[in-house]
């Protein structure tokens, strides 16, 4: 076995690398200190309070998060909406119904769509996709519009404008680890089915039960993308700190809002305020990144196990 | 019957993944063709030459950005490229140990880390000490960014070289460290240059960590210890004004921007391709 024999130059080589290992780790948690101890005075200041109230008047020193945090989720929560259906469609698409040929081509085009930067999705967002959103929002039949969902002036920029951008950005992530875990559902599984008379829709449902966990875990995935997400969102939601369920009503979001004050903040309190807004950030999708990737973990190791159990036997009476 | 509504609904299933696709090629599409169609027309041989011009005046370039993203973008590099590299080593040399496991973990959760937060970081811990703006705040900024997406590819990519290389380097009387430095790096280093590559494209497409580390510069400057100005946040700054002639200089960085980016992912496919080609033959 390779290393059994312990030699001084090994242990450099283990101390040499293991050194910047450690660094790889000390970053990370680094940021969690440091974040804490720049907000450690709005934490003190404020609490819980922080988080329960409405108004965010920094001149005043008044410091409420509660539209950011309402901001994000919501946004975040609809742009899963739109993308979640899609992105599966994509995996499957790609894993089980085209033809060889076809794939790669595919799998680049959808990866291109998570290589262009946030900027530029927000550039356009602002040129293209916010007058277009206007367009729809003025064309909203009136007894629509007196829905709480489609309350207020016809702006363009606003909930929906974000979240549309949003789900373009997320779609690229969930697909391709929903592919992935579509390619490690064994294929005794679909041909089992097949076996037992199942329609091509009907096998693919099995593979997509089989996989739970991991399209689960891609899912959130992509939450965790979506609520960290900041130039584009910052520049088409129209940044107002108000707490509407009205897609049209432009809102604010955490990301955006240190985004646009915190090269300005002066006062101690104010930064620490918006520290705060980031600590929280990170740690909702520190906590969403891990139970994810958890999910798609478990989905690997009981997968072999199963494999020779349940999906044998059809695929073996169909031979 | 029942088969045939079972068929048909199989069959509408399947049309409506056909359309999923289709839905989501359709943006890619529009962005990349007003960024097209937008930015050449703003595009000239100024634009990386020329300082930006005031307001009112047409004309002008970025060539202060262009300079100010390679230098924070260099930064990045060569505080993450060095870390991360000897991290994926370790990680994948030492593969089963509690540490590599660690590695692997802080790894993925930086990776999940929003920009905005790293931006955050870096400026409590490179700016706020030094009471300035600067470009390395910015480069640390992105070094960060760029460190998980190095380390995970490093790592993966060593694992990938057959171990009988690295067996016949130790049966030759090789040390472990020696074996790896002269023929395990070597044999993963195309795959790990690839991986390096598509790591700075992404970090040079970053505006968020660079809004208040590296903020914005209207002169040339190549001093590390000032705020700098880059294509990224330039973009931003004029997306946002209310001036005809800098939303075209803005669609013109992002046609820039977006080039660079489409170089880099079709390089590094390119690359790839051929090595999956190496090890198959």
């Amino acid at each position: 076995m390779i290393g059994s024999r312990p030699r001084s130059d090994d242990w450099l080589f283990r101390v040499g690398t293991g050194i910047f290992a450690v660094l790889v780790i000390g970053v990370v948690s680094a940021i969690a200190l440091e974040l804490y101890r720049e907000s450690r005075l709005s934490l003190h200041e404020f609490g819980w309070r922080f988080w329960q109230t409405d108004v965010w008047d920094p001149v005043a020193g008044e410091f409420g998060a509660r539209p950011f945090i309402w901001g994000t989720l919501y946004s975040s929560v609809l742009a899963l909406l739109i993308a979640t259906p899609i992105a599966l469609g994509i995996a499957v698409c790609i894993s089980e119904l085209a033809p060889r040929p076809l794939q790669r081509p595919l799998v680049f085009l959808t990866e291109l769509l998570a290589a262009i930067p946030s900027i530029v999705y927000g550039l356009w967002g602002i040129f293209v996709l916010v007058p277009l959103v206007r367009q729809l929002e003025v064309h909203t039949p009136d007894w629509l519009r007196a829905l709480p969902l489609f309350k207020g002036p016809p702006v363009g920029v606003g909930m929906l404008s974000a979240a549309i951008i949003l789900s373009i950005m997320v779609i690229p992530f969930t697909s391709s680890i929903a592919r992935e875990v579509l390619r490690a559902v064994p294929q005794s599984q679909r041909e089992g089915a097949y076996a037992l008379g199942a329609t091509r829709w009907e096998a693919i449902r099995m593979a997509l039960f089989y996989a739970r966990t991991g399209i689960i875990g891609a899912v959130m995935l992509g939450f965790g993308r979506a609520l960290g997400e900041t130039m584009a969102v910052t520049m088409v939601i129209g940044n107002t700190p108000q707490i509407s369920l009205s897609l049209f009503a432009p809102q604010y979001t955490m990301a955006a809002v240190i985004a646009n004050e915190f090269a300005e903040a002066a006062a101690d309190l104010y930064l620490h305020a918006l520290v705060e807004i980031g600590l929280v950030l990170f740690v909702i999708t520190l906590v969403i990144n891990v139970i994810s990737r958890a999910f798609i973990w478990s989905l690997g190791r009981p997968a072999r196990a199963r494999r020779t159990r349940t999906a044998a036997a059809p695929a073996l009476e169909s031979a | 019957m029942r088969d045939l509504r079972r068929r048909l609904v199989s069959h509408v299933i399947m049309m409506l993944c056909v359309l999923s696709v289709a839905l989501a090629l359709i943006p890619l599409a529009l962005v990349l063709f007003y960024v097209v169609s937008r930015g050449i027309s703003s595009l000239s041989w100024t634009f990386f030459t020329r300082m930006p011009a005031p307001v009112g005046e047409p004309g002008g370039g970025m060539a202060n950005a262009i300079v100010g993203s390679l230098l924070v973008t260099g930064i990045g590099a060569l505080f993450a490229i060095p870390v991360g590299v000897l991290a994926g080593i370790y990680a994948a040399e030492h593969r089963g140990t509690r540490l590599a496991s660690a590695v692997r973990f802080a790894a993925d959760t930086l990776n999940g880390v929003p920009s905005i937060v790293i931006g955050v970081f870096a400026y409590s811990v490179a700016v706020l000490p030094f009471q300035r703006f600067s470009a390395v705040a910015g480069g640390l900024a992105l070094g960060i960014m760029m460190l998980p997406l190095v380390t995970r590819t490093a790592e993966e990519l060593l694992l990938l070289v057959p171990a009988s290389l690295r067996e016949g380097a130790l049966a030759l009387g090789a040390t472990r460290a020696r074996a790896v430095f002269t023929v395990v790096v070597p044999a993963a280093l195309p795959g790990i240059l690839t991986g390096v590559l598509l790591a700075l494209a992404r970090v040079a497409g970053e505006t968020a960590p660079l809004l208040f580390t590296a903020f914005n510069n209207r002169f040339f400057t190549t001093d590390v210890r000032q705020p700098v100005s880059t294509l990224t946040v330039q973009i931003y700054t004029y997306a946002i004004s209310p001036y005809e002639d800098w939303h075209r200089q803005a669609w013109a960085g992002a046609l820039v921007l977006v080039a660079l980016v489409l170089t880099c992912s079709l390089l590094a496919r390119v690359v790839t391709a051929r090595m999956e080609r190496m090890r198959v033959g």
